[in-house]
């Protein structure tokens, strides 16, 4: 683009207005550009750039010890992933795992919403502090916490549980599929509650008090008001907060990493992306799972707002 | 409501409180109750140690996983402070357009960074596992701290936008108006206001780098650049078949110390920020 407008004194008389504004406007523009510019190239350049890397990297039959014997074979990679049970499973293990833990943290963040909205004042501050613990920790040192409780060479958490049936100090919870996946989704869970509860108390204080006191002098019980008034009150924060979190589940790693190490069938889609790649340097594969990852996560995505109508520009009030 | 509260109800509510708090801090007491046991105790499955020691302590300290610890210590700072101050001054620029100046794409930038934020992070640890071995980054800090942007500068834009809408404009205008160039407008008038809303998106883009395990993973090999939270997973005990569990926790005490200082002192503050980032402009 060039610009080679200036205002030269035999126009200026014309029409000086519109001319000094449209010049004021353009500069605005520029310099919108200038400082968005850099964060926006930046963005694009460490993810963008490396995704499209990735779709071409997929095409070949690329092994990191053997580069000589790379060979492109079209869409090979991806006919062997989807024809593979390993990947199924692996999708199967992530869904389960996002399927419990935002149902999970959906009710469980809602009532920490609800007490921390409505506790006493002196209290409030200190649950803010205290809720803000699990959302702030590292999410390694969260799953070294769980692991260890429920190891059976360090735990205390078997023989404090041993009430529970089918459970003895001696279960090897890390063992068998199951338990290991329960402690795998209890420390998610734990670690990222805090967050949608967050999100949806910012929902709870948008609430108009007007309408909550209205309803209750009509007669409404506690539970039609939450069902009646406040919940379709918030339903933008909701959507909002259960897509971040449904992304952010199907995308655990560390967890899995830390605890398992995807031992006893609990491998996901991020772990199984990341063995391929830097335990068994297979380029050509590991970029092909990481791409159908990618794709998962578009597909969520779009299911998410076409099937609850998030609007997420109107959620942030900017529509 | 609070000034009608019977005491029943006021009871209630404590009860409420000391259940949250159970619920968020049960696990880090539990981690610095592990950090204390000594290398017999580790196998008691109590949750107390019989005897609190500082042995861990010293072993990552002084001992023998000090060059471990103290060299992951020292790369997760170092990086995670320069991914957090290049996402804070990109982004800062980048809402202040995006909040005050008339452009076309400002959208199609919020959109980009919303994507970026949903982006599952293990999908470009492929190439640019790849990539950094020819170009020689791999195993480097800018080789970690250049993925970090793309955790960091999302979440630093939409807050910092956020916070940017707050800010009463006018003070920019009459400041132009008394002769002021845009620049000296921004750089006199609203830096000083814009200040709370950047130290608070630094605060939370910190947390975000000091939590990543996924790059520091898969882009590092050695004590030049590893993370803590990678540099934990490679720990073992003093010899073989000695649980490293103790050195765990204490490390593990250690780096999550800056996280409850931090919480403790701002927030207020971080929980504005995290809210008016994700649900309301």
């Amino acid at each position: 683009m060039s610009i080679t407008e200036t205002s030269r004194p035999g126009t200026a008389g014309s029409a000086p207005a519109p001319r000094r504004m449209s010049e004021r406007a353009r500069a605005e523009r520029r310099l919108g550009w200038w400082l968005a510019a850099p964060a926006f190239v930046v963005m694009l350049l460490v993810t963008a750039y490396p995704i499209a890397q990735a779709v071409y990297e997929s095409l070949f039959k690329y092994r990191l010890t053997d580069p000589d014997a790379r060979e492109f074979t079209w869409l090979t990679n991806y006919w062997v992933i989807l024809t593979d049970g390993v990947w199924w499973r692996a999708v199967g293990v992530t869904v389960l795992i996002t399927a419990i833990t935002v149902a999970v943290e959906a009710v469980l963040g809602f009532a920490l919403a609800l007490v921390m909205h409505r506790a006493l004042r002196v209290l409030r501050p200190l649950l803010r502090t205290a809720i803000l613990i699990p959302y702030a920790i590292i999410t390694v040192v969260s799953a070294f916490a769980w692991l260890y409780a429920f190891d059976i060479n360090t735990g205390f958490a078997t023989s404090w549980l041993s009430w529970v049936p089918g459970i003895t100090e001696d279960t090897n919870v890390f063992g068998s599929f199951g338990s290991a996946v329960a402690v795998i989704i209890l420390s998610e869970i734990w670690k990222t509650t805090p967050f949608i509860s967050l999100l949806l108390l910012a929902g709870l204080a948008q609430i108009p008090n007007d309408l909550l006191e209205a309803a209750k002098v009509d007669g409404a019980t506690w539970w039609q008001r939450l069902y009646k008034v406040t919940i379709p009150n918030m339903k933008a924060a909701i959507m909002v907060a259960l897509l971040f979190r449904t992304l952010d589940a199907f995308r655990i790693f560390d967890n899995v990493f830390i605890m398992t190490q995807g031992a006893q069938g609990t491998e996901v889609v991020s772990f199984l992306a990341y063995r391929q790649t830097i335990s068994r340097l297979e380029i050509g594969l590991g970029s092909a799972v990481s791409v159908l990852l990618f794709l998962s996560v578009v597909l969520i995505s779009v299911a998410y707002i076409k099937l609850f109508r998030i609007n997420l520009a109107s959620a942030r009030g900017e529509a | 409501m609070d000034e009608r509260t019977t005491l029943r109800q006021k009871a209630l509510w404590w009860i409420a409180g000391a259940a949250v708090l159970i619920y968020a801090l049960f696990p880090v007491a539990w981690i610095v109750s592990l950090s204390f046991k000594s290398a017999a105790d580790l196998g008691n499955r109590q949750f107390l140690p019989a005897d609190a020691v500082l042995d861990n302590y010293e072993m990552i300290l002084v001992g023998d996983a000090q060059t471990l610890f103290l060299s992951a210590l020292r790369n997760s700072i170092g990086i995670a402070v320069i991914a957090t101050f290049l996402a804070v001054l990109l982004s800062t620029f980048c809402a202040y357009a995006i909040a005050r100046l008339e452009f076309p794409g400002k959208k199609v930038i919020l959109t980009t960074a919303l994507a970026v934020a949903i982006f599952p992070v293990i999908s470009i640890v492929t190439p640019l596992f790849n990539l950094w071995r020819h170009i020689g980054l791999y195993d480097t800090w800018p080789g970690v701290i250049i993925p970090y942007l793309s955790l960091t500068l999302p979440i630093s834009i939409w807050t910092l936008s956020a916070f940017f809408r707050q800010i009463p404009w006018e003070l920019e205008q009459a400041a132009q108006v008394d002769g002021a160039t845009t620049w000296q407008a921004f750089r006199r008038v609203i830096v000083p206001l814009a200040t709370p809303g950047v130290f608070t998106t630094a605060i939370i883009s910190f947390f975000i780098a000091w939590n990543d395990f996924v790059y520091g993973i898969s882009l590092t090999s050695t004590e030049a650049a590893r993370p803590v939270p990678a540099a934990l997973a490679f720990f073992t005990g003093a010899s073989q078949f000695e649980d490293p569990a103790g050195a765990i926790a204490a490390a593990a005490v250690i780096v999550t110390i800056p996280v409850v200082v931090l919480v403790l002192l701002f927030q207020r503050r971080i929980v504005s920020g995290l809210t008016q980032g994700a649900v309301k402009g």
